[in-house]
């Protein structure tokens, strides 16, 4: 009787060991995360200090990147990385928005409303190396016929591309999240403007944007931290050109993509820190814009 | 008078609608014909050649891509042997420690991983891994890969089993199993369907992941199997082919795109028709 009674209490000691294992575990691994983000940012700026000490924030506003006379001014890629994205940003936005509007407002359920969302979705999932790859063998020669119809040097790959490119890639982003706040509004507020007699355009125009302009702002935001990071797509379309950008159609390049061409290259410690620091930048801003992003979710989604 | 007005109020509003249609239409022409196209050019590339030989040098005609297929089945399998258990046992903690300070700087960790751009995870796993070990591995990248997989893995994990029923987990409790075993049980079994369906969304995002690759698995022509060498890989295989001046290579680069779309489109696709039920938000 008595035997049975402590195996019985050696299995439960033995249960306990096992939980607080178990939840000792869980704490590690949490903590790992936290962990793997600062190595990350560790990483980076401890790689990129060669040049943060010789050029410190002048770095940023040379113009010239000239790595055979060892000299590295990070404007021309700040310049590529702004007009690339922004550019992108402006044409993707009244698609985004109207998804947003159609699959929030006007059509929420429905086999037809289910297809766009789907489709929409899809957009998002497609390599971005084979966006690369149609925009180089499609949307290059439609943009060179552009181009010489208009009057000006037929390019064909350059910065207009790549916005073009990057607009569609980062339509998903803002418009699911998009979606998601419009379906948030509540119907009593809508009831009312329609009761006053407003058309289903003065209620989207007066009620629903209002409501709703943080969380479209914050999936603009999104999207925007998405397009300054994306590499691959705008490495093929984007001409590579380490001169300052003379206009949207030239050729130019952006951080994320002179780092994809030029890493393997780089074959003195400055020039590697260097871009490494472009990296480290990179890194910086798309983590401020994501966080600031992602508050305003969870504020907008807690009212 | 007011007649007119009402009649213009009403017909911008349909003329509005119809534009907002119009443009949310749009928007899936790329796709289609992002898909028409690559269908139409790598169809005629796929044959037996194709998928069990490797590439020929340039000026030969034929060829195939198997070592990019094999190299990108290993990583991406490496990968997920990394990141699935880490994932979902985060995410686990994450839903079961909602308020805890270490779970809000864990999630704060896993929201900056989500938005981090894919080149500088390749640029910080090149001096964790590459520069100490004195060459581009297979490992590394799927190192680099595994990283890129953790956020969607947590934030899918707990997500779903945020929405089991908090009665399952007292009543297991009260029954007088351990913590772990509730935990392991009761409450993942419950959302399984939910994990299984961040799993595959996860290989689907990094399946194509080209950035992190560069400077880590870094390619590689001949077919290889060891993961501490540099391997080739799908998406490298199409960017290295695709901004190459060789046609032979191009009709490679077409193939391998079809195969490398047409397997991340399924896994989407029947993700989608998994998390249905789950509703999860990714």
């Amino acid at each position: 009787m008595e035997g049975m009674n402590s195996v019985k209490t050696r299995k439960s000691f033995g249960q306990i060991r096992m939980e607080s294992f178990f939840k000792r575990s869980l704490i590690t691994i949490a903590l790992l995360m936290v962990v793997l983000v600062l190595a990350i940012m560790l990483t980076l700026l401890v790689h990129s200090m060669p040049t943060i000490k010789s050029l410190g924030f002048k770095f940023l506003w040379g113009k010239t990147w000239d790595p055979i006379s060892d000299v590295y001014g990070g404007y021309p890629f700040l310049i590529g990385t702004l007009l690339t994205s922004f550019i992108a940003l402006f044409i993707s936005m009244p698609f985004a928005f109207a998804i947003a509007i159609f699959l929030g407002e006007y059509k929420p359920t429905g086999w037809l409303s289910n297809l766009l969302k789907n489709t929409v979705e899809l957009i998002a999932a497609v390599p971005s190396v084979i966006y690369g790859f149609w925009g180089l063998i499609v949307l290059v020669p439609l943009v060179q016929e552009l181009e010489t119809k208009v009057g000006i040097l037929p390019y064909g790959i350059g910065i207009f591309t790549a916005s073009i490119v990057l607009a569609i890639m980062i339509i998903p982003y803002s418009a699911s999240l998009g979606r998601e706040m419009i379906r948030m509004v509540p119907a009593q507020l809508k009831e009312g403007a329609y009761s006053l007699g407003a058309t289903r355009w003065e209620v989207i125009k007066t009620v629903v944007l209002p409501y709703t302009k943080s969380g479209l702002f914050a999936g603009t935001l999104l999207a925007l931290g998405r397009a300054l990071g994306e590499t691959m797509a705008v490495t093929m379309v984007i001409g590579n050109s380490n001169m300052l950008p003379t206009s949207i159609f030239g050729p130019g390049n952006t951080m994320a993509s002179v780092i994809a061409n030029e890493f393997t290259e780089a074959d003195h410690t400055l020039y590697l820190s260097a871009l490494i620091e472009l990296g480290l930048f990179l890194f910086l801003v798309t983590v401020i814009i994501n966080v600031i992003g992602k508050r305003i979710i969870k504020k907008v989604t807690k009212e | 008078m007011q007649n007119i007005k009402i009649q213009y109020r009403v017909a911008k509003s349909r003329v509005v609608q119809g534009i907002i249609v119009l443009f949310a239409f749009v928007v899936t022409l790329p796709l289609l014909a992002i898909i028409f196209y690559i269908f139409k050019e790598g169809i005629t590339k796929i044959n037996w050649t194709f998928l069990t030989h490797i590439p020929k040098p340039v000026g030969e005609t034929g060829g195939g891509i198997a070592n990019a297929i094999w190299g990108s089945c290993i990583i991406v399998f490496v990968a997920s042997l990394m990141a699935i258990p880490l994932g979902i046992f985060c995410g686990i903690y994450l839903s079961e420690n909602k308020t805890s300070k270490l779970a809000y700087w864990s999630r704060l960790a896993v929201d900056i991983l989500q938005g981090v751009p894919s080149i500088v995870i390749g640029i910080v796993v090149y001096f964790w891994l590459v520069k100490p070990l004195g060459t581009f591995s297979s490992f590394s990248g799927s190192v680099a890969l595994a990283i890129m997989m953790l956020p969607i893995l947590i934030r899918s994990t707990e997500e779903t089993l945020k929405m089991i029923p908090f009665s399952l987990k007292e009543a297991g409790l009260a029954l007088g199993l351990p913590y772990h075993k509730v935990v392991l049980r009761v409450i993942v079994p419950c959302g399984i369907s939910g994990i299984v369906s961040g799993v595959m969304l996860s290989i689907a995002r990094i399946a194509g992941e080209t950035a992190p690759l560069l400077f880590t698995a870094f390619g590689n022509p001949y077919l290889n199997f060891n993961i501490s060498k540099p391997m080739q890989s799908l998406p490298l295989l199409i960017f290295n082919y695709a901004t190459s001046p060789y046609d032979d290579w191009h009709d490679l680069a077409w193939g391998a795109a079809l195969i490398l779309l047409a397997t991340v489109l399924f896994l989407n696709i029947i993700t989608k028709l998994t998390t249905k039920k789950w509703n999860v938000q990714l």
